[in-house]
């Protein structure tokens, strides 16, 4: 199947908005973290306030570590991490002890539209040469997929379901600044709350 | 001074008492005792940091899976963990940092100094409470406040293992 994604940006690249959900596909098959900016608006565009998954709206850089922590203590679930390059970039070590750790049930999306979307859309590391699956690789990350276009959607959408993690999907997407959504939930301490009441039934 | 292997043992007991579970760690002298029996033991995690502020943003993952987990790391790693922190001060996610000082009573490295000093006022104006253990026979009831106030009160809580504890190393 190859999904009608449109090609956009002056990398001439897939849509976010068309992308991100097509290769999450059911959210509820994982618990989530994202990064603090476009990959949280990707998940509170694909249902906002859901109760698997935390949305960071700062702390730049934890996104893959917290996704490790929560890996670490839900043994029982499937983890993935939803962060952009600049996210990524920030903390890419964080992948080493992802491999370090031995989570088989860990996997990373990492959402690329080489621009830091928040700050003005300046460019990151990642459109002047930088490889961020060859790092994961490089750091030691089991399973490693690049997906630039519609139709690698639905084989990376199953890689992020292997069972035999960890796994990272490199998901390379346009440019082009995505319209502003509306406005998300940022009270921390709330979707602290509301995520431990629903996945482990008390405060 | 005290002998690590005594206190290092007993420190980590306490933690494992408490239920802690996961031990995050940026290798260190100071916690070489309580390193080497997380790797040694089935019933915890053990795992190594390239960086501490990975550790602090790792805790608050193992709180929303329903774990309780520490940071091991030296006082030089402080500065690195500031802005991460925001996670707790505005989550109120549990955390607690065992922290081994340097730069303070006795430092022969002048390198230690500057961030030595600034731990303790850097780590409470993000919100951190610190809780110092100067000897040996005040470290388990240390520990067991600091637990109870990141784990029970949701706080985030370190414990500095001060120079006049652990003592200051020779070069």
């Amino acid at each position: 199947m190859t999904e009608t994604i449109e090609i956009t940006g002056s990398n001439q690249r897939m849509d976010r908005a068309q992308a991100v959900p097509a290769i999450v596909g059911n959210h509820r098959d994982f618990l989530i973290v994202t990064g603090l900016a476009g990959t949280a608006q990707d998940m509170y565009a694909i249902e906002p306030d859901a109760d698997n998954c935390f949305l960071l709206g700062g702390a730049m850089g934890a996104s893959v570590s917290m996704g490790l922590g929560l890996a670490l203590a839900r043994p029982d679930k499937h983890i993935l991490v939803m962060c952009g390059d600049g996210e990524l970039l920030m903390n890419v070590g964080a992948l080493a002890t992802v491999m370090a750790s031995g989570v088989t049930n860990m996997s990373i999306l990492c959402v690329d539209n080489e621009r830091y979307g928040e700050t003005g859309n300046q460019i990151t590391h990642t459109s002047m040469g930088t490889d961020l699956a060859l790092t994961a690789k490089g750091l030691g990350i089991k399973n490693v997929m690049t997906v630039t276009a519609p139709d690698e959607i639905e084989a990376g959408r199953k890689e992020l379901r292997r069972a035999d993690g960890p796994t990272f999907v490199y998901l390379k997407i346009s440019d082009a600044k995505p319209p502003k959504m509306s406005s998300r939930n940022f009270n921390a301490a709330d979707r602290r709350i509301a995520f431990r009441r629903a996945q482990l039934g008390h405060l | 001074m005290s002998d690590q292997s005594v206190w290092g043992a007993e420190l980590y007991d306490t933690l494992v008492d408490g239920g802690v579970s996961i031990f995050a760690y940026v290798p260190d002298g100071g916690h070489k005792v309580m390193i080497q029996k997380s790797l040694e033991d089935d019933r915890v995690h053990s795992i190594p940091l390239t960086t501490e502020e990975e550790g602090v943003a790792l805790t608050a993952g193992a709180d929303l899976g329903g774990k309780k987990s520490v940071l091991l790391m030296q006082s030089s790693g402080t500065g690195n963990c500031i802005n991460m922190l925001s996670l707790q001060a505005n989550g109120g996610f549990p955390f607690l940092a065992i922290i081994t000082m340097r730069g303070t009573y006795g430092e022969q490295n002048p390198w230690q100094v500057p961030m030595g000093m600034a731990v303790r006022p850097c780590l409470e104006a993000i919100g951190v409470h610190v809780l110092e253990v100067e000897r040996e026979d005040e470290l388990k009831d240390v520990t067991n406040a600091a637990m109870n106030l990141a784990f029970r009160s949701d706080r985030a809580v370190a414990i500095l293992l001060t120079q006049k504890f652990i003592g200051a190393k020779a070069f």
